[in-house]
């Protein structure tokens, strides 16, 4: 880095497209990251965030100041590699304490060629983003690259918004899926009994946790890319379809993925979707998205079920949302963000169709919904038991 | 579902006097509750003894009963008052085991009277260690090993299946009083005998120890629809083995991943719905083994709690305020997140900061016991610092103590004279002393690595790095000095270096530092509590200041009057909650006035630092760096007033020249002032000047011209390190030989400095003045008269308002003196004023008396809210607008102030924390050791002591055995006290001395041994519980050993006892009224208040 403005202590820099520049310390790898800057408030589940696929194209900056306080260790992944393009956060990153550690998250990231940037106020940082909306930005950790390219690049990136970003992470092959979720007196992963219906999962950048909890149902699980089509998906005999999360712009990937949801939805199958596969099911309805001032990521954000009137507070990560009134009268939104009043969920009133915008295979986050999954094998079982 | 109409009125039972474990958190959420359930419109009817607390307000409550919280009296309050519902988790240990007896006895049914916020089921389930673990284990959660058992045989044959080391806990106390951890049988046998001894129901927990693993609690608040959310989680730095309460704890977890901190939430929400807490917040704690991840539940609390007051505070989430509308049907999506005003409280809060808590001790006080921690609490007080680092956060924390801190202090663990090595530190890292964060950072200056301190101390290692690095970073300012960039000064204030600690470190003064450092451009931000890590934003200025490159600073000044009030940080005895309630009146009286008022306190069991308290709140310690750095902020915009600081006991006193000297006005009383006061030669000369008496006493400079001025006084006399507050050190020495005793044992406290030595006087009553003076007009607002004589000191005296003995003339002296003083010392403001009052044995001058002045604070003393209770006046309130230039006469046309007439009589009773320090001595002296006080009121002053004595935790008995044993000074003013118990149908037991005495003066009296003199003893006969009042006073050597077997006796078999012959009298007089004068009543404040000025 090489600026007249850089104070001695900055070895990194992070700057905006409006300009703005935060001087701190790189982490992680040596390199220029960029990307649509978004905060995420959780308190824990850092590693958990950063191969979220769903963050694909974003750099995250952890409202938490100490990141990497447990290190890393191979079981915390969402997916098989990293997806943020890079992390903000405010304190240097610490040596791991934690019995489940492997390894030093700072060793993590230069592992997986992530670069980050530590030291600066990200509290203030947040306050920016909150106040002037989601942009792009890059951060720079031991290049010399002066203060105004890199702006020209953070300028240059594309935006977020019309972009498909599913096709970059998900899955390329046809695979099955055994493993269940993590069992703490094992300290392992379980393994699903494969004793109910069989499942296909549209990767569209799917978390690895909404297959633990699929297969902790006992489903049978394939998991397809997501621009197979419906007769293939239908070939493959499910007995249920589930809409993966995943980034990007909704309206993008639905231009390929609707047609193929819209099928689905002819079939008469159960299906069930979270986050980008609940937007992709809103827009196969006829639905429209939009995107958020700043989104919303976090682990408390509260939601309401509509029919019960229960809250949970759920895991969240999206920067787009479903608006409820763009839906046709066979759907009905089902839950509501308490927050800013946007939807959170939705059912199709005569058909075993459902999907939320939340996280509830949580991972990281609370654990509240997931009733979800097992309200989804219970469709699965009505419908079984109709066909019978 | 909105609030519940089918209910109008509401009793909520506070916690009663502050105690260790249950302290002034107690305040903060009844006085949230109370507040919240009167805006929803219920007549709220308030039981609580305390006096000091804002909760007893008469404002906060229709009907505020400042009676004992025992289950009769409180049977009687409801039955008078007949409400629909009784919220008893407010309220601490204390309301929720009243409130469960009262269920039990069948009377809440009675009386037609519902449970709210948990219930009768719920609490037994949570309290019943066996009932707990069986739950426990039916929702698949894992509690310790171990077996509740109800003797001692049982405890024997547990043992093998247990192992050791064990940690025992009595059922239903306070605090865990009474547990402790066994590494050997001998040991364990002691503890389980102790513990079924203090256990009110004979019981005790027998546990596998889990010394050395990690504790952690979660704070859970669940509402009527099953909605539950986890407002803050708190991880103990201190491992367990050492009591929460004592232990240094940060939140949110720090060395968690999410997984864990995931099943430690879900066990929390199972925990809540399987005991069955329908509304409310609830504290659970678990344990997590270091190495394998086990988590095992400890135990809940159905209630608000210390840490949850804690969480409340370090989250921005007020938890009792919910917790309240929880409890009359409200859900959490009903109520709104006050922070942000648009989000709902039916969230988690998000934190982007650290915040930790590190308790205050009193050990020092408390002679004969170790410093040492166990799983029963000690800590009298706490302070919770908020940074954005754990560093700068443990720092903060370490500076708010008021100990002498400015950081991770140097310190010395090898014995004098010894030779440095290394198992001194080892020694010192294994113990679990209260200090023991300054040993770790020591051990790294003697060169231990992270690996050897953890495992002599299982601190996480995690915590221990930091503390390595900021222990490296001290040594790079040794040898290179301070910062010279501000860079360098960025780095440095980050990790929450004080410049009073960079000063030591360089040989710089702080002032020195702190010029540097503002010549570099080098300044604190401050940033808000906002409860959503900035997502949202905020409109309630609660803040912390933190160093950022930026300046991104968010205390946005107004353009506002307004005026700093400096609090009184963490409590510790001598200093509590009194100071709290005066800095609380004194935000509520600037409001009033249209004037921003503006907190600064570090204490969060407080009700100042509750965001709702002040317009603007700065949660820091209480240091001048960082009160400038705020004022400094707060003068950008608008009319900045001044600092008061006369209201916060000695804290802010102390900060007073330095504030005016960077040109801070000082609000009231100016700092030359208050010098005039403080200073022995200065104020003896205000004195002679007046012709005001003082005791004869002068000042030693050395140890060897002590006892020829102690000599020229002449015995007996009081003497007292010359630099110590609260009383630390003093004594009362009645001979030469005595006084070389005194300084041999407190040589380490006397050191070089001075000593000061006064004239005792003897058999004095001493009496306490609260007076308001404008500089002009001088207003007195309550006497206090003492039933203990002169020379134990005020705050462990019981006194009584108005005064029960003093003579009319005697009054008006007292008066005058006051008035002439409080003009003498240019006093605006608040003025207490301690006398001695030597009254004639001459019968030919029965009239004559001589008033001699102790000492004069031009502030706020420990009594005011006793005494604002006690005449309904809100001297506080009248004190701000003084001090902001209001005058007396003016305060008095508007009914601020009156002239009030006593048609009641108010008594002010101390609380003692000797059970918690098992080999203390328990007579009084000069040196305060009460943690609390009650109020005893009624119509007249012996009703109104009985009541104080019972709120204190002594039933006064009315028939059965008294045993007397009196010192030869006292032998002739026990006569007539045994008299009237013996006429009254006591039986009188003595010992020999004081046996032969009585029956030559005619009374019956049985001889009993002496503990000395072989069983069986006095002691046996207190243990098979036949003696029901002891009358104790004691003098030399061998009598006071004995003595304290003695006091310790009674202490532990809850039998009343005095140990001075004026309280003896009061209490004999009390016991012989009530004999027949019929049960106590009962009667809210507002009564008496409205009586008086009818």
């Amino acid at each position: 880095m090489n600026d007249t403005n850089r104070p001695s202590h900055a070895t990194a820099a992070l700057i905006l497209a409006d300009g703005s520049v935060f001087w701190g310390r790189g982490i992680g790898a040596e390199g220029v990251a960029g990307g649509e800057i978004c905060f995420n408030t959780s308190m824990s589940g850092y590693q958990e965030i950063m191969t979220d696929p769903s963050y694909a194209g974003q750099i995250v900056t952890f409202t938490f100041p100490h990141i990497g306080n447990v290190g890393a260790n191979a079981d915390d992944d969402e997916a098989a590699g990293p997806f943020a393009s890079g992390l903000v956060v405010k304190a240097d990153i610490t040596a791991p304490s934690s019995y489940r550690a492997g390894g030093h998250f700072n060793d993590w990231l230069k592992e997986k060629n992530l670069t980050g940037i530590c030291g600066i106020d990200t509290r203030a940082l947040t306050h920016h983003i909150r106040s002037h909306g989601a942009q792009n930005a890059v951060i720079c950790h031991g290049k010399d690259i002066g203060v105004s390219a890199l702006r020209q690049r953070a300028a240059e990136i594309p935006s977020m918004a019309g972009c498909d970003m599913a096709k970059l992470v998900s899955t390329k092959d046809v695979y099955t899926w055994d493993q269940s979720v993590w069992s703490a007196e094992a300290n392992a992963y379980g393994v699903g009994a494969r004793t109910q219906g069989h499942v296909v999962v549209v990767d569209y950048g799917v978390k690895r946790n909404i297959l633990r909890c699929l297969a902790a149902q006992g489903f049978r699980l394939t998991v397809v890319p997501c621009d197979l089509s419906a007769d293939k998906i239908l070939a493959l005999k499910p007995e249920g379809v589930f809409l993966s999360n995943g980034p990007g712009d909704p309206a993008a990937t639905a231009s390929y993925a609707a047609p193929v949801i819209k099928d689905l939805l002819q079939s008469g199958l159960p299906l069930f979707g979270i986050c980008l596969g609940h937007q992709l099911l809103a827009i196969a309805l006829g639905g429209k998205t939009e995107k958020l001032p700043f989104g919303h990521r976090g682990a408390n954000h509260p939601v309401k079920d509509l029919s019960t009137g229960k809250i949970e507070i759920t895991s969240q990560n999206h920067g787009f949302h479903v608006i409820p009134a763009s839906l046709p009268d066979a759907a009905e939104a089902t839950h509501v963000s308490l927050f800013d009043g946007t939807n959170e969920g939705l059912r199709l009133k005569n058909r075993p169709v459902f999907s939320v915008q939340y996280h509830p295979e949580a991972s990281p986050g609370p654990q509240d919904s997931m009733y979800l999954f097992e309200r989804f094998a219970a469709l699965m079982r009505d419908a079984k038991q109709k066909a019978a | 579902m909105p609030k519940r109409t089918d209910i109008k009125s509401i009793a909520v039972i506070g916690a009663g006097p502050i105690v260790i474990g249950q302290a002034c958190e107690f305040d903060y959420s009844g006085t949230q509750a109370c507040k919240a359930l009167k805006d929803e419109g219920y007549r709220v009817i308030l039981i609580n003894s305390n006096p000091a607390t804002i909760m007893t307000d008469p404002a906060l409550a229709d009907a505020t009963y400042i009676e004992p919280i025992t289950e009769d009296v409180v049977a009687r309050i409801l039955e008078k008052e007949r409400p629909d519902a009784l919220l008893p988790t407010m309220g601490g240990q204390t309301a929720l085991n009243v409130a469960l007896a009262l269920a039990d006895h069948g009377t809440l049914e009675t009386l037609g009277i519902e449970l709210i916020g948990v219930k009768q089921r719920a609490i037994e389930l949570a309290e019943d260690r066996d009932l707990f673990k069986r739950k426990m284990e039916e929702i698949g959660l894992e509690c310790a090993r171990g077996k509740t058992v109800k003797t001692f045989a049982e405890a024997l044959e547990i043992l093998d299946y247990v192992g050791l080391p064990a940690i025992i806990r009595p059922s239903f106390t306070l605090g865990g009083t009474g547990g402790g951890i066994a590494y050997n049988r001998e040991e364990y046998e002691a503890v389980v005998k102790a513990g079924l001894d203090a256990s009110p129901v004979s019981q005790v927990l027998i546990e596998e120890c889990m010394l050395g693993w990690k504790e952690y609690e979660m704070e859970v608040v669940r509402d009527r629809n099953d909605n539950c959310i986890i407002v803050c989680s708190i991880e103990n730095i201190d491992p367990m083995g050492i009591h929460t309460g004592d232990s240094v704890t940060v939140a949110p977890a720090l060395t968690l991943t999410d997984k864990e901190y995931q099943q430690m939430r879900r066990a929390s929400i199972d925990i809540l719905r399987a005991i069955g807490v329908e509304t409310g917040g609830s504290n659970v704690q678990f344990s997590v083994h270091p190495e394998t991840g086990r988590q095992v539940v400890i135990e809940m609390n159905p209630r608000v709690s210390r840490s949850s007051a804690l969480a409340s505070k370090a989250t921005g989430f007020p938890i009792a305020k919910v917790a309240a509308r929880l409890a009359v049907g409200y859900t959490l999506d009903e109520l709104s997140n006050d922070i942000t005003g648009v989000t709902p409280a039916s969230f988690e809060p998000a934190i982007d900061y650290v915040v930790t808590k590190i308790p205050r001790f009193n050990f020092e006080k408390f002679q004969g016991t170790e410093a040492l921690l166990s799983t029963s609490m000690k800590a009298v007080g706490e302070v919770m610092a908020i940074g954005r680092t754990f560093e700068e956060s443990l720092q903060k924390a370490l500076i708010s103590l008021e100990t002498g801190l400015t950081g991770l202090k140097d310190m010395n663990l090898v014995p004098q004279g010894a030779e440095f090595d290394r198992q001194y530190i080892i020694a010192a890292l294994s113990q679990p002393r209260p200090d023991r964060i300054l040993v770790i950072a020591q051990a790294f200056r003697h060169g231990f690595t992270v690996d050897e301190v953890q495992a002599c101390s299982k601190y996480d290692r995690w915590f221990l790095e930091r503390i390595a690095a900021l222990v490296e970073h001290e040594e790079d300012l040794k040898q290179n000095g301070a910062p010279k960039s501000a860079e360098g000064w960025m780095e440095t204030k980050q990790l929450g270096f004080s410049d009073a600690r960079i000063a030591t470190l360089t040989g710089k003064t702080e002032a020195d530092i702190a010029k540097a450092r503002h010549a570099a451009g080098v300044h604190p931000v401050f940033k808000r509590v906002d409860t959503c890590a900035a997502e949202f934003s905020s409109h309630t200025a609660y803040m912390y200041s933190t160093y950022e490159w930026g300046n991104a600073c968010e205390s946005a000044p107004s353009d506002k009057k307004k005026a700093v009030i400096i609090g009184s940080g963490p409590n510790r005895i001598g200093q509590g909650i009194e100071f709290d309630y005066c800095c609380v009146h004194a935000a509520f009286a600037l409001k009033e006035r249209g004037i921003e008022s503006i907190m600064i306190n570090c204490n969060p069991e407080t009700v100042s630092t509750d965001y709702d308290t002040s317009d603007r709140l700065y949660f820091e310690p209480v240091t001048i760096e960082k009160t400038l750095d705020i004022i400094r902020a707060e003068q950008e915009k608008g009319g900045f007033l001044g600092a008061i600081v006369q209201l916060g006991g000695q804290t802010p006193l102390k900060l007073c020249r330095a504030l005016e000297k960077a040109g801070v006005k000082i609000l009231g009383t100016s700092p030359d002032a208050i010098d005039l006061s403080e200073s022995r030669e200065q104020f003896a000369k205000v004195l002679r000047d007046l012709g005001l008496r003082q005791p004869p006493g002068g000042i030693a400079r050395s140890t060897e011209d002590v006892a020829s001025l102690a000599e020229k006084i002449g015995f007996p006399v009081i003497v007292r390190p010359s630099y110590v507050l609260g009383g630390r050190g003093m004594r009362i020495v009645h001979d030469a030989a005595a006084l070389q005793t005194y300084i041999s044992e407190n040589a380490e406290i006397i050191g070089e400095g001075d000593i000061l030595v006064d004239k005792y006087l003897q058999n004095c009553i001493e009496v306490d003045v609260d007076a308001l003076s404008d500089g002009k007009d001088v207003f007195i607002a309550g006497i206090l008269e003492h039933i203990e004589e002169a020379g134990i000191h005020s705050g462990d005296s019981t006194c009584v308002l108005p005064p029960h003995s003093l003579r009319d003339d005697v009054i008006q002296d007292l008066r005058r003196q006051t008035v002439q003083l409080a003009l003498a010392l240019k006093v605006v403001g608040h003025m207490n004023v301690q006398y001695a009052i030597k009254t004639s044995r001459d019968p030919a001058n029965l009239d004559h008396y001589e008033i001699y002045v102790i000492e004069a604070n031009p502030r706020a003393s420990r009594t005011v809210p006793f005494v604002a209770k006690a005449t309904g006046m809100p001297l506080v309130a009248a004190a701000t607008r003084l001090m902001l230039g209001e005058k007396i006469p003016a305060l008095l046309d508007d009914g601020l102030l009156h002239n009030h007439v006593f048609r009641h009589v108010a008594v002010k009773a101390p609380v003692f924390p000797f059970a918690r320090f098992p080999r203390v001595e328990v007579t009084l002296g000069p040196e305060m050791r009460s943690t609390g006080e009650v109020m005893g009121i009624d119509r007249d002053f012996r009703r109104a002591f009985a009541k104080s004595r019972l709120g204190a935790g002594a039933k006064l008995p009315l028939s059965g055995t008294v045993f007397i044993s009196v010192r030869d000074a006292d032998k002739n003013s026990i006569i007539p006290l045994a008299a009237k118990l013996a006429d009254a149908g006591f039986k009188i037991v003595a010992t020999g001395g004081t046996a032969r005495h009585l029956v030559e003066a005619g009374i019956r009296a049985h001889k009993v041994n002496k503990v000395h003199e072989g069983q069986p003893h006095v002691v046996d006969a207190m243990i098979n519980g036949t003696i029901d009042l002891m009358l104790n006073t004691t003098e030399g050597l061998q009598s006071v050993v004995d003595g304290r077997n003695l006091r310790r006796a009674a202490l532990h078999n809850k039998i009343p006892y005095y140990t001075t012959i004026s309280a003896a009298r009061v209490a004999v007089d009390t016991i012989v009224y009530l004999k027949n004068a019929g049960p106590l009543g009962v009667c809210p404040l507002q009564d008496y208040l409205e009586r008086k000025t009818a």
